[in-house]
C-alpha cells in the first residue's frame, strides 16, 4: 500500500488545478504587461484571479501581491515592516520561538543591522497568548510577526486576539499562514491581520507560487526590484499559469473547508488515537487546537531518521524533526521551543493528511508505525537502559 | 530514496549482527542520546580474534548500516586489525555516507575501539593510550 501522509511539506495538485492552469500555457500566454490584445487576455486572466484570491482572503484585489512562494511573502512582509519601523526609529520586532525559518532567518538578518528580535516563548501545547503578546509589545516595536498554524505541530495560534491587540497599540502584524490558508477560515479584516503570507502548493495547488496579503496603505519594500509588475512591489513577468492554479485551488479547498475539515479531522484523531497507545510516546501540539490533518508525535528510545526510511519502506511518506532529517545537528527548533528534550524530539514523526487519504490507510499507518517503532527499540541501546531502569524515561 | 547507497540502505534494512552477547569480553558505547546516536558494540574474544561481535544502535540509518558493515569488517579478525579500522574504510565499503553523516562511522569506529580497550582493561592488557586517543572526523558530539 502507497499512503502519502506528508501533506505539510506538499500536496497533490488538484485536477481542476491543473485544468485551471493548461490554457495559460500555450493559449493565453501572452505577457500581461503587453499592450497588444492578447496581452491585455493575459492581465485580465491575472485581474481576475486576484479577485478571486482577494474574496477567499476578505480583502480587496488591490491588497494582493503575487510572489514565488510563501518563503518570498515572509520575507517582503518583515523587510518591509522593519523599514518602516526604522524610519520612525522602532526597530523592536516580536515573534515567537516556532515559527518557520522564512521567518527566523529574517529576522536574524534584521538582528545583525540591529534590530531588537524578541522571541516569544512557546507554551507546552505550542501556543502562545495575545496576552504574551501584548505584554511585549513597548513604545519601539514596529511589527508583530506570529504563524497563523504551526507546520509541525500544528498548533493553531489565537490570531484574531492577537490581531486586535496590535491594530489597539497600533502595531503591525503579519502572520505566516503557509499552513492555515485553505484549511482554516480566515478573514483578515475581521481578524485585523495587516500583511499575510501563504503557499499555493500547500492547498493542492501548484508549487512556486505564493501570495503575499498588505493591507492597502502599507508601503511595501521590494526583494526583487524590476519592472512595474504588482504595482512596483515584485519585479518579474508574472507566473500566470502557477496564480490561475493557485486561485483554483484556494477556491475549491475555501468552499470545502467545513467538509474538508470534518473529514480529515477524523481521520488525525483515530490516527492520535491509536498511536497513543505506544507506551512512552507524546503527541506534540495541542489535541483540540489543531490544523485538521496534522499528527506528531515523538516515540522515547528511537530516532526519526530511521524511524522514516523504514515506513518508506512500507510505502508509508510522513517527516520527522530529527536532527538527522535536517542536515544539522540540533533537532527539531519547533520541539525544543515546546520543551521536548534533545533526545526525544530526535525520536519524532509528522503524517500529515488530507480529504483523499481514507480510512483504510490509517489503519494501514496504525499496523505499520508500532511495527517499526518496536522494530527499532529492540535494537536501541538507549532504550534498554531505560528498560533496565539505567536511565531514566522522559515520557510515560 | 536517494539519499543512501544500496549498500547502506542493505545493511540498514538487513542488519548483520545485531544484538548482545552475554559476558561478552569487551563492550564499547560511544555517542550520546543529545546528539541522536548512541552505538554499543559487544566483543567475544578468542586468542586474541574477535570470534564474534554484537551491536545495538541508537540513531539514523547510516549510524545502524554503519554498525552493521564496522561489525562484518571485524568478525574473525585479530584485535590488532580490527584497531586499525578506520571510518573512512567503514564508510568505503558502504559505497560512501553523505557528508554530513560521516560523524556515524566515526562512531563505529570509536565504538569498535572502545570495546578493545575495555577488554584491554578487564584483563589488565598493556596498551599505548594514544591508540584510543584520535578523534580524527570530530562528530561534534562533544560540542553540544
Amino acid at each position: 500500500m502507497k499512503v502519502y501522509a506528508d501533506n505539510a511539506a506538499t500536496t497533490k495538485m488538484s485536477r481542476h488545478a491543473i485544468e485551471a492552469m493548461m490554457p495559460y500555457f500555450d493559449e493565453i500566454y501572452a505577457n500581461p504587461s503587453s499592450l497588444h490584445s492578447e496581452g491585455q487576455r493575459a492581465a485580465e486572466a491575472l485581474l481576475d484571479a486576484r479577485e478571486r484570491i482577494g474574496a477567499c482572503l476578505g480583502c480587496s484585489s488591490k491588497e494582493i501581491y503575487f510572489t514565488s512562494g510563501g518563503s518570498e511573502a515572509d520575507n517582503q512582509a518583515i523587510i518591509s515592516a522593519a523599514r518602516i519601523g526604522e524610519r520612525k526609529g522602532k526597530k523592536h520586532i516580536i515573534s515567537t520561538a516556532f515559527e518557520h525559518h522564512a521567518v527566523l532567518h529574517t529576522l536574524d538578518k534584521l538582528k545583525k543591522e540591529g534590530f531588537d528580535i524578541e522571541l516569544l516563548p512557546v507554551g507546552e501545547k505550542g501556543n502562545i497568548t495575545a496576552q504574551q503578546v501584548a505584554n511585549a509589545i513597548r513604545e519601539d516595536t514596529c511589527l508583530v510577526t506570529v504563524m497563523y498554524a504551526n507546520n509541525e505541530i500544528g498548533s493553531v495560534l489565537p490570531i484574531a486576539e492577537i490581531g486586535e491587540v496590535c491594530k489597539e497599540k497600533k502595531v503591525l502584524f503579519h502572520t505566516d499562514a503557509v499552513q492555515a490558508a485553505g484549511h482554516l477560515h480566515i478573514n483578515v479584516k475581521d481578524e485585523n491581520i495587516d500583511m499575510l503570507s501563504l503557499s499555493a502548493h500547500k492547498f493542492h495547488g501548484p508549487k512556486g507560487v505564493g501570495v503575499l496579503y498588505s493591507r492597502l496603505g502599507i508601503p511595501l519594500v521590494n526583494v526583487i526590484e524590476g519592472g512595474a509588475q504588482e504595482r512596483g512591489k515584485r519585479g518579474g513577468t508574472e507566473n500566470l499559469p502557477g496564480i490561475m492554479g493557485m486561485a483554483a485551488a484556494l477556491e475549491d479547498a475555501c468552499a470545502k473547508i467545513d467538509e474538508n475539515a470534518e473529514k480529515v479531522s477524523f481521520l488525525r484523531d483515530k490516527l492520535i488515537k491509536g498511536l497513543s497507545e505506544i507506551e512512552h510516546s507524546i503527541l506534540n501540539g495541542d489535541e483540540v487546537n489543531r490544523l485538521p490533518g496534522n499528527v506528531s508525535f515523538c516515540f522515547e528510545g528511537i530516532e526519526g531518521e530511521s524511524l522514516l526510511l523504514l515506513l518508506d519502506e512500507k510505502g508509508i511518506c510522513a517527516s520527522s524533526g530529527s536532527a538527522c532529517t535536517s542536515g544539522s545537528l540540533d533537532p527539531s527548533h519547533v520541539l525544543l521551543a515546546i520543551g521536548r528534550p534533545h533526545e526525544v524530539a530526535h525520536g519524532s514523526l509528522r503524517l500529515t493528511l488530507c480529504e483523499s487519504n481514507t480510512e483504510e490507510e490509517v489503519d494501514y499507518i496504525l499496523k505499520c508505525v508500532p511495527e517499526v517503532v518496536n522494530y527499532l527499540r529492540n535494537m536501541s541501546p538507549l532504550w534498554h537502559d531505560k528498560v533496565s531502569g539505567k536511565k531514566e524515561f522522559f515520557l510515560k | 530514496m536517494a539519499l543512501y547507497s544500496e549498500k547502506v540502505m542493505d545493511h540498514f534494512k538487513h542488519p548483520r549482527n545485531v544484538g548482545t552477547i552475554e559476558n561478552a569480553d569487551g563492550v564499547g558505547e560511544v555517542g550520546n542520546a543529545k546528539c541522536g546516536d548512541i552505538m554499543k558494540i559487544y566483543l567475544k574474544i578468542d586468542d586474541g580474534i574477535i570470534s564474534d561481535v554484537k551491536f545495538e544502535t541508537f540513531g539514523c540509518g547510516s549510524a545502524i548500516a554503519s554498525s552493521s558493515m564496522a561489525t562484518e569488517m571485524i568478525k574473525g579478525k585479530p584485535l590488532s586489525e580490527a584497531l586499525q579500522l578506520t571510518n573512512k574504510a567503514v564508510a568505503e565499503a558502504l559505497d560512501g555516507l553523505p557528508a554530513h553523516k560521516m560523524h556515524c562511522s566515526v562512531l563505529a569506529e570509536e565504538a569498535i575501539k572502545a570495546a578493545v580497550k575495555d577488554y584491554y582493561d578487564k584483563n589488565g592488557i598493556k596498551y599505548d593510550e594514544k591508540i584510543f586517543g584520535s578523534c580524527d572526523s570530530c562528530c561534534h558530539s562533544c560540542e553540544i
